[in-house]
């Protein structure tokens, strides 16, 4: 009787996540489903998920040629992997600085890094965008990496790990002679990987999909991070061809997907870390 | 004795004001990078922005004058304002308790069992970290009014189909069913953490006080003890319907007829498409504080929460 019970409570717990994995995995199985499929079949009134005539070589090979769709992929690591080397590069000094270093100043300057992390970006936009255009730099990769160059969040959350590593081991690492920059390079970002992980998912994820501020400074397809580009597939004279625009969609959204298949917790902890920011 | 003790003290004194120097010096050297891009790219646009919202500028024009709060006063009587700010409010009042709902009872059946936890886990969250620009691409497809699979699969069951995404009626609806399927998955993940915090005790305590049935424990134990996380998801997942720009943008463009125009996507017109700077800042300042308010108590709570565990 309990073990009855027990199985059909499991089943329901079954039935119920389906039907709600279907839901959400449901966008990804219709993307791949139609960059397999042709312009006729698709257009056929009996429906099927695997496409009868195979035309996934073709919608691949034709998002490649006809979109710059690799261009797009390679702008997105390009820049991803910009931002995040310079944004730990200004940020890991600071968090050090505010975590095991008395300075005048320091609390004040703690104080700014709260404020900053309660201005959403898309504020910025505009005044960041006017910058950009005194420094003549609107359309190139420096107006896609200039405004993330810091990261408040990334300086708050290297601080409260800075912070948690004993003091001893900055002391001993001082009389071995090992220089104020050298402890945050060599001591510090070692020490804390799991939250240097945790932020470079979260810095590169944000980057990666972002659209809103590539749609203001960039306008020529040569520097479209691939969110932009597969907008600009989309709005072009190819875009009314499901097929190669499906390829390119997944094409865009493999890279983050595959690394999250590798790495799920990591970038768990990562993604949900950023937004209780 | 005493002489050498002091002779020490002097030099750990020595020692200690030079490494108080050094470390003075080091502070300001290794925060100064961090110090002027928070103050170049955060902070001076942020006064900018109030003042630019204070003139009546257009992007590009030589001169701007000084107008005071015109602007405001002009977008409390502008009816496409009104109608974003609305679709706004709209938007996030159809997203938010679909997602809480959903993202809890996931949660909870996630958690009730032992097989497939990580596969149903990942099978949520995928949503929360794919580009919203393809994936709004795929939506679309699936919504279209003829070989969406959607559209095919409610015309088989009966139900009375229509162009959702170009029909002023159900667009915005529309809109929020994406927004449901991007952000569960982030409640879920947020309410599972809140799950594990939950101390066993209580539990064992519940069945003493004779909460014998599942449904009893949810009552009594789990669902008040979720509730600081409950708050926590619902000003978060606030924050981001009031964000939604992606989908509006590529999908609809606002349209038809502004039924689906939202806060962001007329910030992000006003400013870089009409040119409007002033009028532009002015929206930015009204997201600012609706946004910042919003963060402020979600920080309040995140306190209580501390304190509470």
């Amino acid at each position: 009787m309990n073990s009855l019970l027990h199985l059909t409570r499991s089943a329901g717990r079954h039935a119920i996540l389906v039907l709600t994995s279907i839901f959400a995995l449901l966008p990804f199985i219709w993307m791949i489903s139609l960059s397999l499929k042709s312009p006729g079949e698709m257009f056929q009134s009996a429906f099927s998920l695997w496409p009868e005539h195979f035309t996934a070589v073709e919608n691949y090979a034709q998002a490649f040629t006809s979109a710059p769709l690799l261009r797009f992929l390679l702008n997105g690591v390009f820049v991803c992997v910009a931002i995040l080397v310079v944004q730990l590069a200004i940020c890991a000094p600071c968090a050090y600085a505010l975590a095991k270093l008395r300075f005048r100043g320091s609390e004040g300057f703690f104080a700014l890094v709260l404020v900053a992390l309660f201005i959403p970006h898309q504020v910025l936009a505009l005044p960041l965008f006017i910058l950009c255009y005194k420094l003549g730099i609107l359309n190139s990769y420096a107006a896609l990496v200039l405004p993330f160059i810091v990261s408040p969040f990334g300086i708050f959350l290297l601080r409260q790990f800075f912070k948690a590593i004993p003091d001893d081991i900055v002391h001993a690492a001082r009389l071995d002679g090992v220089s104020e920059f050298g402890i945050v390079w060599r001591i510090m970002m070692p020490m804390s990987m799991p939250a240097v992980t945790a932020f470079a998912i979260f810095s590169a994820v944000s980057h990666w999909n972002d659209l809103f501020w590539p749609m203001i400074v960039i306008t020529s397809e040569r520097f479209m991070p691939p969110s932009q580009g597969i907008v600009a597939f989309h709005n072009g004279e190819l875009g009314i061809q499901y097929g190669p625009l499906m390829a390119g969609a997944v094409m865009i959204v493999a890279p983050l997907l595959c690394a999250f298949l590798f790495a799920q917790r990591k970038f768990i902890a990562g993604l949900t870390l950023g937004g209780v920011k | 004795m005493v002489m050498i003790a002091s002779a020490d003290d002097a030099a750990l004194c020595r020692g200690a004001t030079r490494r108080n120097f050094a470390q003075l010096t080091a502070g300001h050297l290794l925060s100064l990078p961090a110090a002027v891009a928070l103050l170049l790219l955060f902070v001076a646009p942020t006064i900018a922005i109030f003042g630019i919202a204070l003139t009546d500028w257009q992007l590009g024009a030589d001169d701007l004058s000084f107008i005071g709060l015109k602007n405001f006063r002009a977008l409390l009587v502008d009816p496409d304002f009104y109608q974003s700010l609305r679709n706004s409010v709209v938007y996030t009042l159809l997203v938010l308790p679909a997602t809480v709902c959903l993202g809890l009872a996931v949660a909870l059946l996630i958690e009730s069992g032992r097989s497939f936890r990580a596969f149903y886990r990942a099978a949520h969250f995928l949503p929360v970290m794919a580009t919203m620009a393809a994936m709004a691409i795929s939506w679309e497809a699936l919504l279209h009014p003829t070989i969406g699979l959607l559209t095919q699969a409610l015309a088989s069951l009966g139900v009375p189909t229509t162009n959702w995404l170009k029909n002023q009626h159900t667009v915005l609806p529309a809109l929020a069913a994406i927004g449901i399927w991007q952000n569960f998955g982030y409640a879920m993940v947020l309410f599972l953490a809140g799950l594990k915090v939950i101390p066993p005790d209580l539990y064992e305590a519940a069945a003493v006080d004779g909460a014998d049935s599942a449904f009893d424990r949810l009552r009594t134990v789990t669902l008040p003890m979720l509730g600081p996380t409950t708050m926590f998801v619902t000003i978060i997942i606030t924050l981001r319907s009031l964000e939604v720009f992606d989908t509006v943008s590529i999908i609809t463009q606002g349209g038809p007829e502004k039924a689906s125009e939202v806060l962001l996507y007329t910030l992000y017109t006003e400013s870089f498409s009409y040119l409007r700077t002033g009028y532009g800042a002015a929206i930015t300042v009204v997201f600012l504080l609706m946004v910042t308010s919003l963060m402020l108590l979600q920080t309040r709570i995140m306190d209580r929460r501390v304190h509470y565990a």
